[in-house]
């Protein structure tokens, strides 16, 4: 880890704590209630950009196993697990909202009939199931092999889970329930997009973070070992 | 073709090492035959076929875990996988012969498992079986791969499941879809996609996965 | 237990809040841990320098010391 790229967290984590300051404003204060959903619409400005983020961390994850596995680059391989294990942190984030606004909409805890909800348990499962490979095989070039190949899997995963959870639909239950109306005013429009920036920076901060401590980690090791 | 020639001999030995030894089929068998006898008491009665379809699926697909339990155990109790890697063939032949005789397990274990789930319980049409059949193709594409990575690992027996199992809900859809709905056509396509895409990323990956 | 919407939207924002904090926790556990273990390697490199000062025949550059 070199020390450039540390001096700029500081930096970073002030603009995400502005950011994600405002997100909440905007959020809870400055967008207009929702005609038909009232104030627990609210949740959708938290619940959403949590769901993307979670998503971008997966790809982001899949993207450093890919450069692992053409490159052979072990320094790959934490940041893929780093990005994986944000990915993770974020998707029970998303179920536990995601149940909260169940709970708001519907007055149930959990339903199947939403498919987003249904994906990221699928994919929340995947991902616990990356760690358990990760901790079960010893360290070295050949878990971090494993392990991209895997998360590589899951970025395959997710459309094709998609697709046969939309399909399951007919035969689990006919009725689909909508919840974002096509009618958002530009307020809750705007609302949405800093949300989806404020929560966006923040993974990446937290990603950053964890990175650095792992690297750290690691020099620490090596620095016993040649002390010893 | 001796990209062929060496999957079918890779195929040739698997199946040969099971019909000396034969450790993997019968279990299988065994295992298939006992799951319907439960799923009777299981399911109550009046139940409908609905429910005997999906516990048909819950069946199939842990008869499939049992077989790749085994798949690799052969090679990593003699070694032999280290010699295979280092052999002059193409490493994704590995996977692939290890694929198809893990299939042929779960085919020859099926011919007895559908017949005796159509005596117990409900009918199976043309799209059903067909919805097997492409199934069975990816749960053994996708978890030959995933076995030899969990054959690396300290606890593979209890690692295999967690890997393969999320891997399968979109066949398990696809699956009972196909014997269920009304449109199966649909679910069958499902299925073809899912092992289009994962036969080709499993064979383009197992090399990374068993090289040191 | 019933909950009222504003509750439920208050406990939303409230969840990724405690998490958020919890993730410090465990950073600050982490630094804790990273900072005793400097600590130890510090005090293995002053106590190797305090006994080459002592000790009057240092190994490494005994040949050309005498």
């Amino acid at each position: 880890m070199s020390t450039a790229t540390i001096r700029s967290l500081p930096g970073l984590a002030a603009l995400s704590a502005v950011l994600m300051g405002s997100a909440i404003a905007f959020a809870l204060i400055v967008a207009p209630e929702d005609a038909d959903q009232g104030i627990s619409q609210r949740i959708f400005y938290i619940h959403v950009p949590i769901a993307l983020t979670s998503y971008f961390c997966f790809g982001l994850g899949a993207w450093k196993a890919l450069n692992l596995l053409w490159r052979g680059d072990q320094r790959y391989d934490l940041e893929s697990y780093v990005a994986i294990h944000q990915g993770t942190i974020f998707g029970a984030l998303t179920l536990i909202t995601g149940s909260i606004w169940a709970r708001a909409s519907w007055g149930v805890w959990w339903t199947w009939s939403s498919n987003q909800l249904v994906l990221f348990l699928v994919l929340f499962l995947f991902y616990c199931a990356y760690f358990m490979l990760r901790f079960s095989v010893e360290e070295g070039p050949r878990r971090a092999r494993s392990s991209a190949v895997y998360a590589l899997f899951g970025v395959v995963l997710i459309p094709i889970s998609f697709l046969a959870i939309r399909l399951a639909e007919d035969f689990i239950h006919p009725t689909v329930f909508t919840r974002e109306g096509p009618n958002m005013t530009a307020t809750m429009f705007a609302t949405f997009c800093v949300s989806w920036a404020a929560v966006t920076l923040l993974a990446y901060l937290l990603y950053r973070v964890e990175l650095a401590g792992k690297r750290l980690d690691a020099d620490l090791r090596e620095l016993r070992e040649a002390l010893q | 073709m001796t990209y062929l020639a060496d999957v079918a001999a890779l195929t040739r030995k698997d199946l040969r090492v099971e019909l000396r030894a034969r450790d993997t089929l019968p279990a299988m068998l065994l295992f298939v035959v006992s799951v319907l006898v439960v799923f009777h008491f299981a399911l109550p009665e009046g139940t409908g076929d609905d429910a005997a379809y999906g516990l048909l699926w819950v069946a199939i697909v842990f008869t499939a875990l049992l077989g790749l339990a085994r798949a690799w155990v052969p090679e990593q109790e003699h070694g032999v996988l280290d010699g295979l890697v280092l052999a002059p063939s193409d490493r994704s032949a590995i996977w692939l012969g290890k694929t198809l005789a893990t299939l042929a397990f779960l085919l020859t274990a099926q011919a007895v498992a559908l017949p005796a789930f159509v005596l117990f319980f409900a009918p199976l049409d043309a799209t059903a079986l067909a919805g097997v059949l492409l199934a069975d193709i990816g749960i053994c594409a996708v978890g030959s791969l995933m076995a030899a990575m969990a054959a690396a690992s300290r606890s593979r027996e209890v690692l295999l499941p967690l890997l393969v199992l999320p891997l399968a809900i979109p066949l398990v859809v696809g699956g009972v879809g196909a014997a269920i709905s009304p449109d199966g056509q649909r679910y069958l396509l499902l299925l073809a996609l899912y092992d289009g895409v994962f036969a080709v990323l499993s064979w383009a990956s197992f090399e990374y996965v068993v090289t040191e | 237990m019933s909950w009222s919407q504003a509750e439920l939207v208050a406990a939303a924002y409230g969840v990724v809040f405690v998490f958020v904090l919890a993730y410090v926790a465990i950073i600050a556990a982490k630094l804790v841990r990273l900072q005793r273990e400097t600590s130890e390697l510090l005090e293995l490199v002053q106590a190797r320098e305090a006994a080459a000062r002592l000790d009057p025949k240092p190994t490494v550059d005994a040949p050309s010391g005498a």
